[in-house]
């Protein structure tokens, strides 16, 4: 298995060989050299899986974790050390096949979308980097190895936000996503080392090991504030898996984000990098559920919340990849939610497998989603809904293809979507009933705003635009020629169609035989009181969609006039950047940063600008002595001597 | 045999007169062999001293013998200096040699 390396270290040598030479290289074949080399590692990906789901993985039916590669990269203390290597287990195992094939998918479909755009193979070095890193935090067998590949993980997502650097817009929500990511890993850094302080060690197999024992005793009831020490430790890890996987109210970055290429969002800001935070969890669940199940239930309720949250926010917007972004975090709280309410072993499990179950289910159709919505923009040269309507008729294998995915997400049988919700839901159901409700309507909100998206781009007919010059010209052709939207080359609809199929049919893997809490494989089957419950609810909000969106009707604005205030609020976020804003400006500018910034002018400054004055004060007083003048110094020099001898001989 | 006190006014002497040319003379010239003076009266005393306190012995005999050596190096060095600072100088006066921290 020492070949599973390969995996992660072939993107990352995609980059070196791309970052400096690309620019050598004609544009694509620098796309086909780079999309060649995620194949290879697709493949190298499925060939892990193989071996490890129908070969060594189990041993007396239990999937036991292989650490075919680990090797020490810096020693600090006996029990400080860094190792990096790779650790093959069913959820790493399942993130590897997620990652390589969306990665694969969108290296092949920006061949299409980004062609004759200036930097291309710096978006091809950059993906190549991206896919290195995370392809690392997966496979991560220590918490700290985990972190430098999610620092790095969060460079490259900044540098392909900001990959148009000419528009301000693009910079803005890449330093905005960077940010605030990397606020939220300050806490998730803190966590670490408090968690490493009292375990002496970083590796997941000995944290997670045994009931997680060793986290439960080595803490021994400190408490801080009330709360266990080991409470704060997870908190704050969890922190830093709130960030990245954009919970409430870490998740301003990621609408911003989508100013990025739109097959980036599809890759990073949809299927991989923001299922981090979740697989964060998932990696340390043992400990969460053992040591702190307090903070999972903390996590049921912020997700739950996220969820309802964001998905009230997806039916007010009117640019479709802040819909698809909106959707996205709604998902990723769903995911986490399963995550809280679940237990530990056997059917107690439940939740835990069904969030790796979504998060499998949701990068395919998600990406499917992101990269239509491309399709749709390379076609009509806008992101807005109002430029759109009616491109059924000119996109088929589009319109198609993003029918399946939004049935899919929406959660009708056989899609894949149906099941893994489901069994979020079912899991949510035995646990806790609000969450469970909460969980419901988001389905139903699901739905609506899924095929308001979709009526709206493919059927229903454009609306006047509003000062969208962009998109009258490409409708009605500029200068009398007539420009009619197409579908879009092969390189972009064959990723489409693979993706559809993987929407379809990933739904039927039993997924319950490869990923469990404990690792022991258990049967689930259909709940079907939850099952119904949850489709009547997805039917519920396609028909109101359909109703109101499938032709151009006056209805949703005036129900949007009857919404009044609470509308207003949804399209601005609730106001949650301007909420930051005033936070950070009124709150941490003024009262954490001011006084450092106070110290720093003073105190560390000044005591740094007192020796230099002293030094140059007395360089000053004695530079007359350096005279240059060869007898003055045999002067002092024989004065000197004279002065030691008679000290030597007299005293 | 002559006394050994004689010998030591005589090095004295040659060493205090080697300090005063060292600090006095303008010439670099001058100066060097104000040192050489020196150098020759630490000699002096290095032989005295071997002659009539150790006679048994060659330590001093050897040392003298080195500093002769080192002495001759140490003139071909400064002559090489006082060249190049003649140079870029254009005379050898001490006084002129501080233009050298500029």
């Amino acid at each position: 298995m020492e070949y599973s390396l390969f995996i992660v270290v072939i993107p990352f040598l995609l980059f070196l060989f791309l970052g400096l030479l690309g620019t050598k290289l004609k544009s694509i074949v620098a796309g086909i050299i780079g999309t060649i080399g995620m194949g290879i590692c697709a493949v190298l990906a499925y060939t892990v899986a193989y071996q490890y789901f129908f070969g060594i993985g189990k041993t007396n039916g239990e999937w036991v974790k292989q650490i075919p590669l680990n090797f020490e990269w810096l020693r600090f203390t006996e029990n400080l050390h860094i190792d990096l290597g790779v650790l093959l287990d069913p959820i790493s195992v399942m993130m590897l096949v997620v990652i390589t094939t969306v990665s694969l998918m969108v290296h092949i479909y920006s061949l299409g979308y980004m062609k004759g755009e200036t930097g291309f193979q710096r978006y091809y070095a950059f993906l190549s980097l991206f896919s290195f890193s995370m392809l690392g935090l997966v496979v991560a067998t220590n918490i700290f190895q985990m972190y430098i590949f999610w620092e790095l993980v969060g460079v490259s997502s900044y540098s392909l936000i900001g990959f148009y650097y000419t528009k301000p817009s693009a910079v803005a929500a890449s330093k905005k996503a960077f940010i605030v990511t990397r606020f939220a890993d300050l806490g998730f850094l803190i966590g670490i080392l408090i968690l490493s302080f009292y375990t002496k060690t970083f590796d997941f197999g000995l944290l997670t090991a045994d009931h997680a024992s060793l986290v439960t005793t080595s803490f021994a009831g400190g408490t801080f504030m009330g709360l266990s020490i080991a409470t704060w430790a997870l908190a704050l890890i969890f922190m830093g898996g709130a960030g990245k996987s954009a919970m409430f109210p870490l998740h301003i970055w990621l609408p911003d984000a989508m100013e990025g290429p739109t097959p980036v969002s599809a890759l990073i800001h949809a299927a991989t990098m923001v299922v981090a935070g979740v697989y964060l969890v998932a990696r340390l669940f043992p400990v969460y559920i053992f040591a702190a199940p307090d903070v999972l239930e903390m996590i049921a309720f912020v997700g739950a919340f996220t969820a309802l949250f964001a998905a009230v926010i997806a039916i007010t917007q009117t640019d479709i990849k802040r819909v698809l972004a909106f959707s996205t975090i709604s998902q990723i709280a769903y995911m986490m939610v399963a995550l809280g309410v679940s237990g530990y072993g056997d059917h107690e499990g439940l939740g835990y497998m069904a969030s790796m179950f979504h998060l499998f289910t949701h990068a395919f159709f998600k990406a499917l989603l992101f990269l239509g919505a491309g399709s749709v923009i390379h076609a009509v040269h806008s992101n807005e809904m109002s430029a759109m309507g009616g491109l059924h008729k000119y996109m088929k294998i589009t319109s198609i293809t993003f029918f399946i995915a939004c049935l899919a997400i929406a959660g009708i049988p056989p899609f894949s979507g149906f099941f893994s919700k489901d069994e979020i839901l079912a899991a949510a159901f035995h646990h806790q009933p609000v969450i469970f409700w909460t969980l419901w309507v988001v389905a139903g909100l699901t739905a609506f705003y899924m095929f308001r998206l979709y009526f709206s781009i493919f059927w229903n007919t454009p609306k006047s635009p509003k000062g969208d010059l962009v998109h009258s010209a490409s409708l009605q052709g500029v200068g009398g020629e007539h420009h009619k939207p197409h579908e879009s080359p092969a390189p972009m609809t064959i990723p489409l169609i693979i993706l559809a199929v993987f929407s379809i049919f990933t739904g039927l893997i039993p997924f319950a035989d490869f990923i469990s809490s404990d690792n022991i494989p258990f049967h689930t089957h259909i709940d079907w009181t939850v099952a119904i419950m949850s489709i009547a609810v997805a039917v519920i909000g396609i028909t109101i969609a359909f109703m109101l969106y499938f032709k151009d009707s006056k209805q949703p604005a005036r129900i949007a006039q009857a919404m009044g205030g609470f509308y207003q609020a949804a399209l601005h976020k609730f106001y949650m950047d301007e909420i930051w804003m005033w936070v950070t400006q009124t709150v941490i500018f003024r009262y954490i940063c001011e006084p450092i910034k106070w110290f720093d002018r003073h105190i560390i400054d000044g005591s740094m600008n007192g020796l230099a004055w002293i030094t140059q004060k007395s360089s000053a007083g004695i530079k007359g002595l350096q005279s240059g003048k060869v007898q003055f110094y045999a002067w002092v020099f024989i004065f000197g001597s004279i002065v030691i001898a008679a000290l030597v001989l007299f005293l | 045999m002559i006394r050994m006190e004689y010998y030591l006014i005589i090095s004295t002497l040659m060493f205090f007169i080697g300090i005063y040319g060292f600090i006095s003379r303008k010439n670099m010239i001058a100066i060097l062999i104000s040192l050489e003076l020196v150098l020759n009266a630490v000699e002096i005393n290095f032989a005295v001293f071997n002659r009539y306190l150790f006679p048994g012995q060659l330590e001093g005999m050897f040392f003298t013998l080195f500093g002769i050596a080192i002495t001759a190096a140490e003139t071909a060095v400064a002559l090489a200096i006082i060249i190049n600072a003649y140079r870029a100088i254009g005379n050898i006066d001490i006084k002129n040699l501080s233009k050298m921290k500029e």
